[in-house]
């Protein structure tokens, strides 16, 4: 038997992953859910046939997405977590003692249902007792917020789709205010490499720029997304992702990382030069 | 008589019988099925071009409709109890001045409140008829007009027993219904006929709880604007006829200015939008009246705006209100509404419907959907955190009762001379202004230009209205009689 699972990354280029079955496949309000199990990524989530996490290398872009932040900000204790139904986003956040409480918004139930299923070692914190799930849209959830997070994570599906209106200017500065006076939002800012990609990339880019004093963009190589190569962004009222970093209390934490470390941290925000232009052309 | 059977396309239908056929065009459009231009076959796809064809037997003539289009006209009529339907391809202007012409000759007068569109007083430079203007109730708090009171209306028709029928906007653009049923009722004691302008109110006919339409209240004629909340292409729409109106006469007015070469795009988008809301019209309304409320919960629970609803009817003046219009006045967090309506298209990439100096209009319809929604609310919430100042010496937008000197026609036609706007106080101006959208005319042809409007007008320019109707296209000048 020859299954393939293929997504494509642009109408000429795409990703195939060999298949051994499928473990679940439904749609809920809000877009199709498959869970597969493959040979080399072992299970792979896919939200509209776009691939969300894989066993095999979710941990680069959870390291990624929670530690920078957190190697910035020494004072982090209340926590927005927006999408990230999938729990690897909190599982990293969990191993902070410092962090008081996590309140994770997700729109659609059925993620959360069926990676505490078939994802549980990705799901495995979310009955942590700081953890607290919202089902709604997020927009509305943060619209209500004021001054309440010492850090917002954006951990959205794609910007075409139900995702899109969390790559909006309105999106960005409820999150701002949503911050407190020190607060940072990180968010997953997609590829810079095609076309498509990159033209979302500078517009959600430009957008943070014009609401955050300081914003910046750093990258991570991850083989199953567009390109595999991801950028996150930095955006922050207060702290620079460079100059405030605290290497020697983050390591201090002796947490062991498969991906992040704090030279690594530096390194992430040197970009190449293509992208160095494409993100000055917004600026 | 049988009911139709409301699942039945017939323009559409045949139009999926004509393309089975694979017919050799001898006949125009000359683009012959897209293939003589292929970058806006590209562009449109091949389904679309492919039925973008000319009146022929099997697929009958607007000018004349025996076939399918009389049977479209017929399943339409029935869906919106009329006794009659005509399909239009002109826009709901084309509706309302083929109802006018229909309803006036040269010399005629017509009551009508002020705040119509300007396709109604087209239709009057066009055949020569006199306004009679109620003038519509104002809301101060919102700077908007509203309905006619009934005792406006009687006394207009007291004074000018010898007017020929009365037009109401039934709802205005804002969702203001007047007492329809009522006014129909002064109108037929008068002999007069009682006109609908119906732009805003298509989900009338078809949804639960909703104001009264124009046909169920008795009026002789309605303009509805398919294509705005019923969901058929751009400039198609439906004007609806009563029993005691000639439908002969009706089509002969309209073929005074229609085209002959109807489009089937336009038609079938007509046709097949009549048949989704005559099955699934009423769960399709509840549904956006749903987000509607939803919306104005949410709007009104950021503070500083106002989306305003049914606690506005007093019974005259606001008789009924559409709850399907997301109205939201703005003034109190000291922006303009066209301010806020530039902000959301500039900065947050949100179109919506209308902003004039006190409101916006955000425009809900079958296609709506609640992530939408949140994103229309998050912006106007981030707006009033980023953009609120204080109020004071923002103007509201008062109503300013036009001075008649001089007919429309008359005064279209008549020797003029073009004037820097400015000093233009005290002449009769003989074109129209007006911030478009909505199309409300400011200024119509015939009127005494006076200071109170000069300086409306100055004011909706610097704050960014878009202004049209002028000769002039950047309004520094105006003509006025001679």
């Amino acid at each position: 038997m020859d299954l393939w699972f293929s997504e494509k990354h642009t109408p000429d280029v795409k990703l195939s992953l060999r298949i051994e079955k499928q473990l679940f496949s439904k749609t809920s309000d809000y877009q199709r859910i498959d869970i597969f199990e493959s040979r080399e990524f072992g299970r792979v989530l896919s939200l509209d046939g776009n691939i969300m996490l894989t066993e095999r290398d979710a941990f680069i872009y959870n390291e990624m997405i929670v530690h920078v932040p957190m190697a910035v900000h020494k004072n982090i204790r209340k926590v927005l977590v927006i999408g990230a139904g999938d729990g690897g986003v909190v599982k990293e956040l969990t191993r902070y003692s410092r962090i008081t409480r996590i309140d994770l918004v997700e729109m659609d139930s059925m993620v959360v249902e069926a990676c505490r299923q078939y994802l549980p070692g990705n799901a495995c914190q979310l009955d942590d007792e700081r953890v607290h799930i919202h089902y709604e849209n997020a927009l509305k959830f943060i619209r209500y917020q004021e001054e309440e997070y010492d850090l917002i994570i954006v951990d959205s599906n794609d910007p075409y789709g139900p995702s899109e209106g969390l790559f909006t200017k309105e999106f960005y500065g409820n999150c701002y205010k949503a911050l407190k006076e020190d607060g940072i939002m990180v968010n997953q800012q997609g590829s810079p490499f095609y076309k498509q990609d990159a033209d979302a990339m500078q517009r959600s880019h430009k957008r943070i720029a014009n609401t955050f004093p300081i914003c910046r963009v750093y990258q991570a190589h991850i083989p199953t997304y567009a390109a595999g190569y991801w950028l996150f962004g930095f955006a922050s009222k207060k702290f620079h992702p460079i100059d405030d970093i605290d290497t020697e209390s983050w390591n201090e934490l002796h947490l062991r990382t498969k991906y992040y470390t704090t030279r690594l941290h530096k390194g992430a925000f040197y970009l190449p030069a293509f992208l160095e232009e494409m993100l000055e052309e917004v600026e | 008589m049988d009911r139709l059977n409301q699942n039945k396309a017939p323009i559409h239908e045949a139009l999926e019988r004509f393309r089975q056929m694979r017919v050799v065009p001898f006949d125009v459009p000359g683009h012959k099925r897209g293939r003589g231009n292929p970058e806006l076959t590209e562009f449109l796809g091949q389904q679309c071009v492919s039925i973008d064809v000319n009146s022929m037997k099997p697929l009958d003539n607007l000018c004349h409709p025996v076939s399918v289009i009389r049977e479209a006209e017929q399943l339409a009529a029935e869906a919106f109890g009329a006794a009659e339907a005509f399909l239009m391809v002109g826009g709901t202007t084309s509706s309302v001045q083929s109802m006018v012409l229909t309803a006036c000759k040269r010399g005629d007068k017509i009551i009508l409140p002020r705040n119509v569109h300007r396709s109604v007083i087209n239709a009057l430079i066009l055949c020569g008829a006199i306004p009679v203007y109620v003038n519509p109730e104002v809301d101060h708090r919102l700077g908007i007009s509203l309905g006619m009171k009934r005792e406006q209306v009687e006394k207009a028709i007291n004074e000018h027993p010898d007017a020929v029928a009365i037009l109401v906007n039934n709802p205005t653009y804002y969702g203001v219904c007047s007492d329809l049923k009522e006014i129909v009722k002064m109108a037929h004691a008068h002999g007069m006929l009682c006109l609908a302008d119906e732009a805003h109110g298509t989900h009338f006919y078809f949804g639960k709880d909703l104001p009264v339409s124009a046909m169920a209240a008795g009026a002789d004629m309605a303009s509805v604007s398919m294509h705005k909340s019923g969901g058929s292409l751009t400039q198609s729409s439906f004007l609806l006829a009563g029993p005691n109106v000639n439908a002969g006469y009706i089509r002969q007015i309209i073929n005074l200015t229609q085209t002959t070469s109807g489009s089937y795009l336009l038609m079938s988008s007509l046709d097949i939008s009549r048949r989704n809301l005559a099955l699934r019209g009423e769960e399709i309304f509840t549904h956006v009246r749903n987000i509607a409320e939803y919306a104005r919960a949410e709007i009104n629970a950021i503070g500083g705006y106002y989306a305003f609803s049914r606690e506005m009817i007093n019974g005259d003046s606001i008789f009924d209100f559409d709850p399907l219009k997301l109205s939201i006045h703005t003034l109190d967090i000291g922006l303009a509404g066209i301010e806020v309506y530039d902000l959301l298209r500039d900065d947050y990439d949100i179109q919506i419907e209308f902003g004039d100096i006190g409101n916006i209009l955000a425009y809900l319809s079958i296609g709506d959907r609640i992530q939408e929604v949140e994103r229309l609310v998050s912006a106007l919430a981030e707006i009033r955190r980023r953009y609120q100042r204080d109020k004071t010496g923002m103007l509201t937008q008062e109503y300013i009762p036009p001075q008649v000197i001089a007919s429309p026609q008359e005064s279209f036609y008549a020797d003029k001379v073009s004037l820097p706007i400015m000093e233009t106080e005290g002449r009769v101006c003989s074109e129209f202004v007006m911030c478009y959208p909505p199309g409300i005319p400011i200024l119509a042809p015939g009127e005494k230009i006076t200071r109170d409007i000069l300086n409306y007008i100055k004011y909706a320019k610097e704050k960014g209205c878009s202004m049209t109707g002028p000769e002039d296209p950047d309004i520094e000048y105006l003509n006025v009689l001679k």
